[in-house]
């Protein structure tokens, strides 16, 4: 094996502009391999970041009341209809709130009590959906905060943080005072403390944040919660952490995934997309190489006949071709991971892009994967004309 | 005292398929070579001598008949039987020398011993050191092969062939391509090293006055021996 190395490396050497060119030639495709996968796991973080980050990873809900059958009576069905009346609330709610919070991953719990209900501003009214919700957990789950485009996030009392799409359409701004009346019929006049944009326009059309004791009193109901919305530490345990927060509560837990079928198929599709570049890229690689020294083995028939001749068995032959194969896929691998970590670098990560940037991830540029695979695609590309070396007939390529 | 033939071979047959024709080379030889003979092999263009020397070195099989080498039947024999028994005991000297271009004199020495065990070991250095200085070119074992001259690649060629002490060395035209200085000191190389090592050579060759310095001359003509002389 050691000769085989030496022999392998000195075909290389001997004809060094080739193998340079051979090795950038694989660094492209795995530099290719790398900024794909950069850019498909930055374009996922970007969106996810985007839209779960403004979102709760987990629900935790009232289970769903389904009907209840009473008793079996032949030829009858009798039964507890599901009521469309009652709303579902977590009744004992600050009981859940240790568990929740005790659970593996789980980095932020908020209690919300949601509603519908209208906006009402002289002739024009708008649907909305109130949130109310402890003032210093605003912007626990979006980030109200660093969204707002003007007043504050503060809810107090008798004011509400709403979106801009709303505000746009009430052709409200912060400090007038208005109507809101919700689904129970109670109304209430506030005074818009803030306007927010988070960018999602079924949030910035509809969203109005209460205080919770306000909220109590609009939707009528002085205790309970509608949902703990929960935030983790890691976003993509949250079908997990649901099922084991369902199994500790026997509530309903719902993942983000669950809730966002259509970003998720997607980012799916998306992968997919890259999976295919990347594939292209390797098979590039393994035609560049196979190609390369499929004429190696034509160029140096003479001296594997000479080798065949002096005792070098067809396994030593193929064994040099193959390393030759293994030699410039891991150069070509190293090179052009490192060439794409470098070029990547300089690019901030996708969640911290401020929009109309390249969404790159340079931590996502699979470097390890990208060199595993170059090189067991050389070795497997090395294979056939390694094969085809070492059945070269010594007498016909050493000649008369 | 009845030592095992170098050589023998029994009713050797070659054929060549070119298209639809069958050429056959080799009709039927007969030969026995002790060991330690040096046996010139002579014979016009066509009559057979490299394509025998490829038989023996088995390098090609044969159409028919019997080969043995040091009693070992090699008629049949799988390619890595072939390829251990070439590499153990068989050493080659070609007109052309055919070295390996990218590598040094040294190291072409060297290259049965290494390709043998997989590494090239001190002491097939030390070898190699030695069969290079035994044929004049100590100084020149670290000069790769296309730096060298004729005569000195050949010297080279003559050398590995004695790395892993074959006991048969089959040369092929080995002074084809010489000067007449570099051809007399070529062959009074294997003279040397028959009377010194013992070792068996089978040259073929077009030169009377090379096969003159052997000890016995073989005539080949339309694929059969057709004169054996001691």
């Amino acid at each position: 094996m050691l000769y085989s190395i030496k022999i392998a490396t000195r075909y290389l050497t001997a004809t060094r502009g080739q193998s340079l060119l051979l090795v950038v030639g694989v660094a492209v495709g795995v530099y290719v391999f790398v900024f794909m996968s950069a850019l498909i796991g930055g374009l996922a973080v970007l969106l996810i970041d985007r839209t779960v980050g403004s979102i709760a990873h987990v629900i935790v809900e009232p289970p769903d009341r389904n009907p209840v059958l009473l008793q079996e009576v032949p030829g009858a069905l009798l039964a507890v209809l599901k009521s469309s009346q009652q709303r579902p609330t977590l009744q004992s709610a600050a009981a859940y709130l240790p568990v929740i919070e005790a659970t593996p991953h789980v980095s932020v719990v908020v209690g919300k009590l949601l509603g519908n209900g209208f906006m009402v501003k002289g002739e024009a009214v708008a649907p909305v959906q109130i949130t109310g919700i402890e003032d210093k957990d605003i912007s626990a789950i979006a980030d109200i905060d660093s969204s707002l485009v003007a007043g504050s996030s503060e809810l107090m009392l008798g004011t509400a943080v709403i979106g801009s799409g709303l505000a746009e359409s009430l052709g409200v701004g912060v400090g007038q005072s208005l109507v809101i009346r919700s689904e129970r019929n109670v109304e209430q006049s506030i005074t818009i403390g803030g306007i927010f944009e988070l960018g999602l326009a079924a949030i910035d059309e509809a969203a109005v944040y209460l205080n919770i004791r306000a909220a109590r009193v609009l939707l009528a109901l002085p205790e309970g919660l509608s949902r703990y919305e929960v935030k983790l530490d890691d976003l993509q345990q949250a079908r997990s952490v649901a099922e084991d927060l369902r199994a500790r509560t026997g509530l309903k837990a719902t993942a983000w995934q669950d809730q966002n079928a259509q970003l998720l198929e997607g980012l799916t599709a998306q992968a997919r997309s890259g999976d295919l570049i990347k594939g292209f890229a390797l098979v590039t690689i393994i035609i560049g190489i196979a190609s390369a020294l499929l004429l190696s083995t034509y160029r140096r028939q003479s001296e594997i006949g000479i080798m065949r001749a002096m005792g070098a068995s067809r396994g030593f032959v193929v064994t040099v071709f193959v390393i030759q194969g293994a030699i410039v896929g891991l150069a070509g691998g190293v090179l052009g991971a490192g060439l794409g970590f470098l070029s990547l670098l300089p690019f901030p990560p996708p969640e911290m892009t401020s929009g109309g940037g390249l969404p790159v991830d340079y931590r996502q540029g699979a470097y390890g994967a990208a060199i595993a695979l170059t090189l067991a695609g050389a070795i497997a590309a090395s294979i056939w004309p390694a094969y085809t070396a070492s059945r070269i007939d010594p007498v016909k390529a050493i000649g008369p | 005292m009845n030592e095992v033939p170098l050589v023998e071979v029994r009713d050797l047959t070659k054929d060549y398929a070119e298209g639809e024709n069958v050429a056959r080379v080799l009709k039927g030889v007969q030969l026995t070579v002790a060991q330690g003979e040096l046996v010139a092999l002579l014979g016009p263009s066509g009559s057979g001598k490299s394509t025998l020397l490829n038989i023996l070195g088995t390098l090609m099989r044969p159409t028919s008949g019997s080969v043995r080498v040091l009693g070992q039947s090699l008629v049949g024999a799988e390619d890595l039987v072939l390829t251990e028994f070439r590499n153990r005991h068989i050493g080659f000297v070609f007109q052309a020398h055919l070295l390996l271009p990218d590598f040094t004199a040294l190291e072409n020495v060297m290259f049965p011993a290494a390709a043998r065990h997989g590494r090239e070991r001190h002491t097939d250095r030390a070898r190699a050191s030695e069969l290079l200085d035994r044929v004049g070119l100590s100084d020149r074992r670290d000069y790769l092969a296309s730096q060298l001259s004729g005569g000195q690649k050949q010297r080279v060629a003559v050398a590995r062939s004695l790395m892993n002490a074959p006991e048969l060395v089959l040369a092929d035209e080995p002074t084809g391509n010489l000067d007449r200085e570099s051809a007399d000191r070529v062959m009074q190389l294997l003279i040397d090293i028959n009377s010194s090592d013992g070792t068996g050579f089978l040259i073929s060759t077009h030169d009377e006055n090379i096969a003159a310095r052997c000890q016995r001359q073989i005539y080949m003509a339309d694929g059969r021996i057709a004169d054996d002389r001691r």
